[in-house]
């Protein structure tokens, strides 16, 4: 039975190599429609795993504000422009802190962060790092790991005690080859003694929301924050220098659980729109996100699955086409064999597996390109692909099915000739 | 091996017939009774075959003769179980084919017939070994088995070196060769022969027929539609066809001695 199956796997094969170049353009369409879907497939899972990352990362029972600066349109127009003679004050303030830490239920952590670039240095190694300042609970809002040492504590904050818990990206930089705990560095001219470092939070998140690198980051307490740098910072873009005025650049609300998310976030919303008459804050939902995220998926599958569907329909199409000109043509070669003692069925499979092998042919190497495409993107786009089996699987099937569907028809009408009629056929 | 010194499928076939006498003591295998054949052409029916009888036993060797369009080809298909008889009963080796459904059909002319046709028909895919194997293929005979009695057969019929050339490598007179040891290969009941040096220069006709000569002799049957009168010379039997019906039978050259011309309607 099995070695029937396999002789006839043969016959098909020597058959269709008999007009290699029709064979393989025939089987093309289905090569292109089984690659286009397995790489799509890939690129498109890729990218939502990669998203999904990001907003996971966030922390998916958090809510958080962020201070943004408004735009020069709305500064202008509403005329409400906090604007002083030192620059353009907007965004979170400990107001907003102290309003949502007292106000809103079924909150667990409330963190304020306050983060600017500061030019960081020891001894002659020195690195642009992002400052922040926040207090000892931001362990719990953030998905930050201590390394050696500890991280920021009340007393830190009470103290205003001029420690710091460096990035990993940070230590590599400026201690290449020392231990830094209880060492001084300098940020922003001010002399910080590390307290700890932070485990890298490289692979899919080593560049956050904003692109910037998590790993390059200097933590202090948010007082002493305030007391050595004040809220001023000090932008310079294209020559110009311009000021601004940003009390917190963030405000991270921790949720008691993932059902309290939404009436949390929507009590953060309402809050701050009543704080800030100024478009100046925005309010990220990870959560929210990662729904969204898991919808475009959905959409994007069935847009697939049509792409799928039509390329091989067409591949099937160009299939059965071939298959029919090669049943005319072979009438004779069928009259004989009928003759020889061929049943209906054994001419029916002998088409069926010729077409069989022609689909899953185009479909195994369709299944290699759409493999190797989303190896190639990776590489030379910097885009995450991840290649699903399941996808493979069911692409590779569908192949095999459309060889089934699209060869049925040619294989029947080959074993419904008249053996008579077939012999005498030129 | 060579056609003359067959083994053992030679022995059998002579035990079979009873020590093969050339007489009438030899089983029938073949029997038309008053088989008809008619083809319905637009408004009228058209009668290939008007009530052909006769008979054939174990080692005969018949030729069917006539003018174009009497039915030969029409005959031969029937008696080739292509086609199935409109009225009349067919037995094959005692079996009556004529109401048989088209997979039993299959199976006979797998089983208990050979066909050798004019233009050869060989599977030009396949080599020479390879469509010698093709009947016992369809009969699920092992793949070692066919290979064997493939080759077998191959070298009865002096192709014993080319087994693994193509078709299209070899001459009309071994192509044709190739399609006797097909025909030969499911040790059928009769061979069928449809003008089979139709398509040969006379040299390698006649090399063809003496093969065929030399399979009669070691007790095969042969039926062989023709055009040519000189292969009446190397049958038993003559069937003259004239429009649809049998209009003499005759002995042929190699007629046996002392048997009579049998009854025939
Ligand atoms: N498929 C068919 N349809 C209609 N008429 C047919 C068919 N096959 C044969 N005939 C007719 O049957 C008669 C006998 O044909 P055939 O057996 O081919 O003759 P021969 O082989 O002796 O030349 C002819 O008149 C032919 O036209
Ligand atoms: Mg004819």
């Amino acid at each position: 039975m099995l070695t029937t199956f396999l002789r006839t796997v043969a016959l098909g094969v020597r058959s269709l190599l008999l007009h290699k170049l029709r064979s393989f353009l025939t089987m093309l369409g289905i090569l292109f429609g089984v690659a286009s879907v397995v790489a799509m497939l890939a690129i498109g899972e890729g990218a939502s795993e990669e998203a999904q990352a990001k907003f996971l990362e966030l922390g998916s029972t958090n809510v958080i504000a962020r201070s943004r600066k408004p735009s020069a349109d709305s500064d202008s127009s509403a005329g409400m422009a906090a604007r002083n003679a030192r620059g353009v004050i907007y965004g979170l303030t400990f107001k907003d802190l102290d309003v949502i830490r007292g106000t809103i239920s079924g909150v667990e952590r409330v963190v304020g962060v306050r983060s600017v670039l500061k030019p960081t240095a020891h001894g002659s190694r020195n690195v642009e790092a992002r400052l922040s300042g926040t207090t000892e609970d931001f362990l719990d809002v953030a998905r930050v790991e201590i390394d050696r040492g500890r991280f920021l504590t009340t007393s830190d904050n009470l103290r205003r005690a001029n420690v710091t818990v460096i990035g990993e990206e940070v230590r590599r930089q400026l201690f290449p080859f020392e231990d830094p705990i209880a060492k001084h560095i300098a940020i922003g001219g001010e002399s910080f003694e590390v307290v700890g470092t932070m485990r890298s939070r490289g692979g899919a998140s080593e560049k956050n929301f904003e692109g910037s690198d998590e790993d390059k980051v200097c933590f202090i307490p948010l007082a002493t924050m305030e007391t050595r740098f004040g809220f001023i910072d000090m932008q310079r873009s294209a020559g110009s220098r311009s000021t601004e005025q940003v009390e917190l650049h963030e405000v991270r609300v921790r949720a008691l659980s993932l059902d309290a998310v939404p009436d949390v976030a929507q009590a953060v919303r309402d809050v701050l729109k009543r704080l800030h008459e100024k478009d100046d804050v925005e309010v990220i939902v990870p959560l929210e996100l990662l729904r969204t995220v898991e919808e475009q998926k959905r959409i994007w599958k069935a847009v697939l699955a049509a792409i799928a569907g039509i390329s091989l329909l067409v591949g099937g199409i160009g299939v059965m086409n071939v298959m029919l000109a090669t049943v005319t043509e072979r009438t004779r070669e069928i009259g004989v064999r009928r003759a020889l003692g061929a049943k209906k069925r054994h001419v029916i499979s002998q088409f069926l597996v010729e077409t069989l092998v022609l689909s899953t042919a185009g479909g195994a190497i369709g299944v290699f390109l759409g493999i190797a495409i989303p190896f190639v993107v990776e590489h030379y786009a910097d885009m995450k692909t991840v290649v699903r089996w399941d996808a493979v699987g069911l692409a590779f099937g569908i192949s095999a099915l459309v060889g089934v569907v699209f060869g049925l028809y040619p294989a029947m009408r080959a074993a419904s000739m008249d053996p008579v009629e077939a012999l005498r056929h030129e | 091996m060579t056609v003359s010194e067959l083994g053992d499928r030679t022995d059998n076939a002579a035990s079979a017939g009873g020590g093969a006498p050339r007489g009438e003591e030899r089983p029938v295998i073949l029997e038309a009774r008053d088989i008809r054949r008619s083809y319905r052409m637009g408004g009228n029916v058209v009668h290939a075959l008007d009530g052909v009888s006769f008979k054939v036993r174990q080692g005969d060797y018949w030729a069917i003769m006539g003018q174009s369009g009497s039915g030969k080809s029409t005959l031969l298909n029937l008696l080739g179980c292509l086609d199935r008889p409109t009225e009349g009963a067919y037995l094959l080796g005692g079996d009556d084919v004529a109401q048989l459904d088209d997979d039993d059909l299959a199976e006979i002319r797998g089983q208990r017939l050979g066909f050798i046709f004019q233009s050869f028909n060989l599977i030009l895919q396949l080599t020479v070994l390879e469509n010698i194997e093709v009947p016992l293929f369809y009969q699920g005979i092992p793949a070692r088995e066919a290979r064997e009695r493939a080759q077998r057969y191959a070298e009865l019929v002096g192709l014993g070196g080319r087994t693994h050339h193509r078709p299209l490598e070899l001459s009309g007179g071994q192509q044709q060769r190739v399609a006797i040891a097909r025909a030969l290969v499911n040790e059928p009941l009769v061979i069928l022969a449809d003008e089979a040096t139709g398509n040969l220069d006379s040299a390698t006709g006649r090399e063809i027929l003496g093969l065929l000569d030399q399979l009669h002799v070691q007790g095969r049957t042969i039926i062989m539609v023709t055009h040519d009168p000189s292969i009446a010379n190397r049958a038993e039997w003559v069937l003259r066809l004239k429009d649809g019906k049998i209009d003499r039978i005759e002995p042929g050259g190699k007629h046996p001695e002392g048997v009579r011309v049998p009854e025939s309607h």
